[in-house]
């Protein structure tokens, strides 16, 4: 990940901010241009919305073989969650262990370090799921 | 010193990191009696932060839950100060992510403070002023750490990690700071020079003239000050170092340590440090019934302390159960081994992968 990009998306990591299309009600996560449902008719009608942060875990895994970024975490559990918002977000599991996940288990977000560029690096943070308090 | 206008805390939360050692099982690999080391400092177990965690993770969940209990947005806020000694970037402020995370940028005034672990309670002092003099409605103060002790050092049986964060406003008050009074010299009690990864401690300075004087000579100066004794008030958060510190200059000020116990978190989560006073704060906030007069007196190295005179008001009771209560957050815990706490806290080298 390089710098501008990490800048960019910091409100959609920090705050999991998406949109919302006015005409269908529809949100999306990460944001979109356009709303595939109302096409045309959503240019222009995508307004910034604040995901409320909880959801639901639909499919989990166990992770051996992880990503640089992740390798003091071995193993670690990644899930696919549906927010309340009926929108689905892919991220890390922590805080719990993998026996007792399963699956419509009511997780809520998290912000955490996500990794670093190097030891004199930028520290990435971002959103991660843990279970719900 | 007293505000000429009305301020006080109108949210606040705290959050501690989810696992767990003891001092049995870190005695245990340095050869020494861990039970015996856990009677002494009174520490039963302390927090360890997962590899994903650190000041800046830590204060972002305190200040999103305090903003969600006090009812406020981001925008609401117009300044955040975090005070800690384990800031993940030597230069580059936490402050600015924390702001970041909660909506606050771009108007705003940010910074993080330096005070070994009574940061946050300067934080707290600078908010009032901000809020009193008119300048803003609302500031954050935040007190968060992530020490360590070095290997084998006495230290690491107490570092621990965690923190909270306080609004400071003049409206929708959960409580009222009616007064606040510090006490600075320069002492070399402890200290950690840039670049060195565990702090060193001056031995014998570290105990009489540093913390108990110290907090005995600001909580006499509140008392003296509001002309108050320590029968006038319901309860007392003192710096939390160790389980003991707390209840000798408790006893030493004339307090019971019935009004000290509810804010003593130290005995199960172990020294947070700059989180601290702050942690201890807050789970007397949680505990306490309208009308309630608390006492807080922080302590940081090298060195001084700050005490606060506060009253709870009426609408605690409102905002209480909105967030998690530090009671909540810390009984979700689990204990882990001494090797799995030296992954965490990378003090196993991997070296390239
Ligand atoms: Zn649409």
């Amino acid at each position: 990940m390089n710098i501008p990009r990490l800048w960019r998306e910091i409100r959609q990591r920090y705050q999991g901010i998406g949109v919302e299309c006015e005409p269908c009600g529809r949100v999306y996560f990460p944001p979109r241009e356009v709303c595939p449902h109302c096409r045309r008719g959503s240019i222009g009608n995508l307004n910034e919305y604040e995901l409320g942060g909880k959801g639901k875990v639909v499919t989990y895994t166990q992770v051996h073989e992880p990503m640089e970024d992740y390798k003091m975490m071995v193993p670690y559990i990644m899930v696919i969650v549906e927010m309340d918002e009926d929108v689905r977000m892919t991220g890390q599991l922590v805080d719990v262990e993998y026996e007792d996940v399963e699956p419509g288990m009511e997780v809520e977000v998290t912000i955490r370090r996500l990794g670093e560029e190097s030891p004199s690096g930028i520290i990435y943070y971002g959103y991660k799921f843990r279970p719900t308090r | 010193m007293k505000t000429k206008r009305k301020v006080g805390i109108n949210g606040y939360a705290g959050y501690v990191p989810r696992y767990r050692i003891t001092p049995k099982e870190i005695g245990e690999v340095w050869g020494k009696d861990g039970e015996m080391m856990a009677k002494g400092l009174n520490v039963e177990s302390k927090s360890v932060p997962s590899p994903d965690e650190d000041v800046i993770s830590i204060s972002i969940q305190a200040a999103k839950w305090a903003t969600e209990r006090a009812g406020l947005t981001g925008d609401d806020i117009g300044a955040i100060y975090v005070g800690s000694e384990s800031h993940p970037y030597a230069v580059k402020p936490t402050a600015t992510i924390v702001a970041a995370s909660i909506g606050a940028t771009p108007y705003l005034t940010a910074a993080d403070y330096e005070f070994a672990c009574k940061a946050g309670t300067a934080a707290i002092q600078t908010g009032m002023g901000l809020v009193a003099s008119g300048m803003l409605e609302n500031t954050m103060a935040i007190g968060a750490d992530t020490s360590q002790g070095a290997p084998g050092d006495a230290l690491e049986y107490s570092a621990a990690a965690g923190g909270a964060a306080f609004i400071i406003g003049k409206d929708d008050l959960i409580a009222e700071i009616h007064h606040t009074c510090s006490f600075t010299t320069d002492t070399p009690d402890f200290w950690r020079r840039e670049g060195q990864k565990y702090p060193s401690h001056g031995g014998r300075f570290t105990g009489q003239p540093a913390y108990f004087k110290h907090i005995t000579g600001c909580t006499e100066c509140i008392f003296e000050e509001t002309d108050t004794g320590p029968d006038d008030y319901d309860y007392a958060v003192f710096h939390q170092p160790n389980g003991k510190f707390p209840l000798k200059v408790a006893k030493k000020l004339g307090f019971s340590k019935e009004q000290v116990l509810p804010g003593l978190l130290v005995t199960r989560i172990g020294n947070t440090y700059s989180g601290s006073a702050p942690l201890g704060l807050a789970a007397t906030l949680d505990h306490a019934d309208p009308g309630d007069r608390i006492l807080v007196t922080s302590y940081g190295s090298g060195a001084g302390s700050d005490s606060f005179d506060i009253v709870v008001t009426d609408r605690i009771e409102e905002i209480r159960h909105k967030v998690p209560t530090i009671e909540e957050v810390i009984e979700d815990h689990v204990f882990i081994s001494y090797s799995r706490y030296a992954k965490f806290r990378e003090k196993i080298d991997i070296g390239a992968w």
